[in-house]
């Protein structure tokens, strides 16, 4: 396949007889912006730093544009990283920063200049070339950081939760930035973070990994709409994951009640992990519902309300733009549409997603 | 009110440390500038103190520069691949290696020198050695080369410690920015490693230069009485001769060129972070 930049084949890692990726099978295309999303331990950071040559796997290789780069060190990858801790040179300043890797590859020192102003226009820092990190922000620092990286032209751009140590607010306004800047410099962006809403904002292609295993890759809106297993279901967002048994198809028994769902092609009676999201539940008059329960408690989140049922031994999560009053009866009501089914676990990778719910 | 109580209380606390300073360090440095500056009589003379420009006590200060800065330059050279070597190993192992390193100071001083005294003589162990293996042997007894083997062997550790934890104190992360963009082992060393543990470097460099520049035992020990530092000059001047005035002249007139020389090596350092030692 022509526009694939980068294939990560069958890798294994271990640290400590601790296998952190297990038989990992990975493409990459050109031009992607692709997010590994999971929590810590996961092996998304790992998988990061065996393609920027930080680490070497125990089994398989890494292909760049169809060439076996596993065995080689990072000054001779054409990727560059943009560390969690920004990893400015404390003792250069912002333009020495930046010129690092150029100077390194003999480039002129008028080309040499050309490059740091357009890098630090692009990142939105332009007159700080003077100024030495410890005078930046996190914010500014990490600007420093990805105009550092950017300049060199890697094909890659490997970003390790770059936005990790930031606050909300500047968090949110650089996802917009880099989305820009991605956009200015066309090139490959991967990037490990554990934040899915930064994930599902971002990418283009979200991998969600789990213990050293990739457990569903997929377009933001897929992962989000139909998670294949209750990890990521879990994972991705708050939901409701709860014991379920099919009736017949299209028909789902929650609590001992049946609701209709749009699910065929279980077994008569099957087990089922039943997911259903917060916000796709109604609150409707007690006798209206699917489901009846009372009114635990009531967050006001801003944009909407979170409120706790409880239905028999189960809370269930409901976000609503209508308050109720806490200690009322209440039913429970939802959309066929917005029940999603999956089979319960039978493999052994699929129970290592489950011990970690 | 309440609060210049305690600050007061607080400061007896540190009683025992002015008694100290004033005791064995202020009033000492009186009295060897009184004697520097004064002859038998008692008269005011600089006499003593520009006796450091005799030809005799300025050849011995020219050997003993010769000496502290070689013995600096090697414990740098040597520090800086040991420092670089315990770095990639496990924090177990850098913990044991520090304390081999740091285990022979924990041995009186002049059993040091004297064990090596025995090991360079004309019938010591190294030619002995050298001799089962057919090499010859080698005549370093009682020279500049045996009093230098013999400082470096002493100031070593003081050279490794402020480095190891400068270097220490590097962020991996920025090591690996550094190869990221395009930076061999050569040029980590040069442009990361080298430069960010200067601080480390120059606490090292006058751990090791002042006091190799005025030392007396080694030289005494292992120079065979017959090669002179600025040090062993002093020394007789205060035991054989008895002339403390010119002794002291000689110390105060060596404390303002050691002075001299560590202002010279400090402005090297534009940050200021090495001066943390002063």
């Amino acid at each position: 396949m022509k526009d694939e930049i980068l294939k990560l084949d069958s890798i294994t890692k271990s640290f400590d007889n601790k296998k952190i990726l297990d038989c990992l099978n990975l493409e990459i295309k050109r031009n992607e912006f692709i997010t590994l999303l999971g929590p810590s331990g996961c092996g998304k950071s790992t998988t990061l730093r065996i393609i920027g040559g930080f680490e070497k796997p125990d089994e398989g290789r890494v292909l760049f544009e169809g060439k076996d780069i596993t065995g080689l060190s990072p000054d001779k990858r054409n990727v560059n990283t943009v560390f969690q801790k920004y990893s400015l040179f404390p003792h250069m300043d912002v333009e020495e920063n930046i010129a690092f890797g150029l100077k390194l590859k003999k480039k002129s020192p008028q080309y040499i200049k050309d490059k740091i102003k357009y890098a630090l226009k692009l990142v939105n820092m332009d007159g700080y070339e003077k100024r030495k990190p410890v005078s930046l922000s996190g914010g500014q620092q990490q600007r420093v950081a990805i105009a550092r990286a950017i300049v060199n032209e890697p094909e890659i751009l490997l970003l390790d939760e770059p936005l990790g140590a930031l606050d909300l607010k500047l968090r949110h306004d650089m996802q917009r930035e880099l989305i820009k800047i991605k956009k200015e410099v066309g090139i490959t962006f991967v990037y490990v973070t554990h934040d899915q809403e930064e994930a599902l904002t971002m990418s283009d292609r979200i991998i969600v990994m789990n213990k050293g295993i990739i457990q569903q890759m997929g377009t933001s809106k897929s992962i989000y709409d139909e998670p294949q297993n209750a990890f990521v279901a879990d994972f991705i967002g708050a939901s409701n994951i709860i014991d379920g048994i099919m009736k017949r198809d299209r028909l789902v028994q929650i609590q001992n009640v049946p609701i209709p769902c749009v699910d065929v092609g279980f077994g008569k009676d099957e087990l089922v992990d039943v997911v259903i999201r917060p916000e796709d539940l109604m609150i409707v008059k007690e006798q209206d519902g699917y489901l009846k329960g009372i009114v635990l408690s009531v967050i006001f989140k801003g944009a909407y309300y979170e409120i706790k049922v409880r239905v028999g031994e189960y809370e269930w999560s409901v976000q609503s733009v209508d308050p109720a009053v806490p200690g009322t009866l209440v039913g429970l009501t939802i959309h066929p549409d917005n029940i999603q089914i999956m089979h319960k676990p039978h493999s052994a990778d699929a129970e290592v997603v489950k011990e970690d719910e | 009110m309440s609060k210049g109580v305690t600050v007061n209380k607080r400061s007896w606390l540190s009683a025992p440390y002015a008694v100290w300073i004033i005791g064995f360090t202020l009033i000492p440095m009186i009295v060897i500038f009184q004697y520097a500056l004064t002859d038998k009589s008692g008269a005011f003379t600089l006499d003593n103190v520009g006796a450091l420009l005799d030809p005799i006590h300025l050849k011995a200060l020219v050997f003993s520069l010769e000496i502290a800065v070689g013995c600096t330059v090697i414990c740098i050279l040597l520090a800086y691949p040991l420092v670089l070597a315990l770095k990639r190993l496990n924090l177990g192992r850098q913990g044991f290696a520090m304390f081999v390193l740091i285990l022979p100071m924990w041995m009186n001083f002049i059993l040091r020198i004297l064990a090596w005294q025995m090991i360079l003589s004309s019938n010591g162990i190294l030619n002995l050695i050298l001799q089962k293996l057919g090499m010859g042997s080698l005549n370093i007894a009682n020279s500049g080369i045996a009093i230098m083997i013999g400082v470096v062997y002493d100031y070593f550790p003081y050279m490794v410690l402020p480095i190891y934890n400068a270097v220490m104190e590097i962020d991996e992360d920025v090591i690996e920015a550094a190869k990221d963009l395009g930076a061999g082992s050569v040029t980590v060393f040069g442009k990361i490693i080298l430069p960010l543990s200067v601080p480390g470097l120059l606490s090292g460099i006058v751990m090791v230069f002042v006091p190799s520049m005025t030392s007396f035992v080694v030289s005494d020990i292992l120079g065979g009485g017959k090669l002179q530092l600025i040090g062993n000059i002093i020394e007789q001047e205060f035991t054989k001769s008895a002339n403390w005035h010119l002794g002291s002249g000689l110390s105060v007139s060596l404390m303002v060129f050691v002075l001299i020389s560590m202002a010279f090596t400090m402005k090297n350092d534009a940050e200021g972070k090495g001066s943390a030692i002063w």
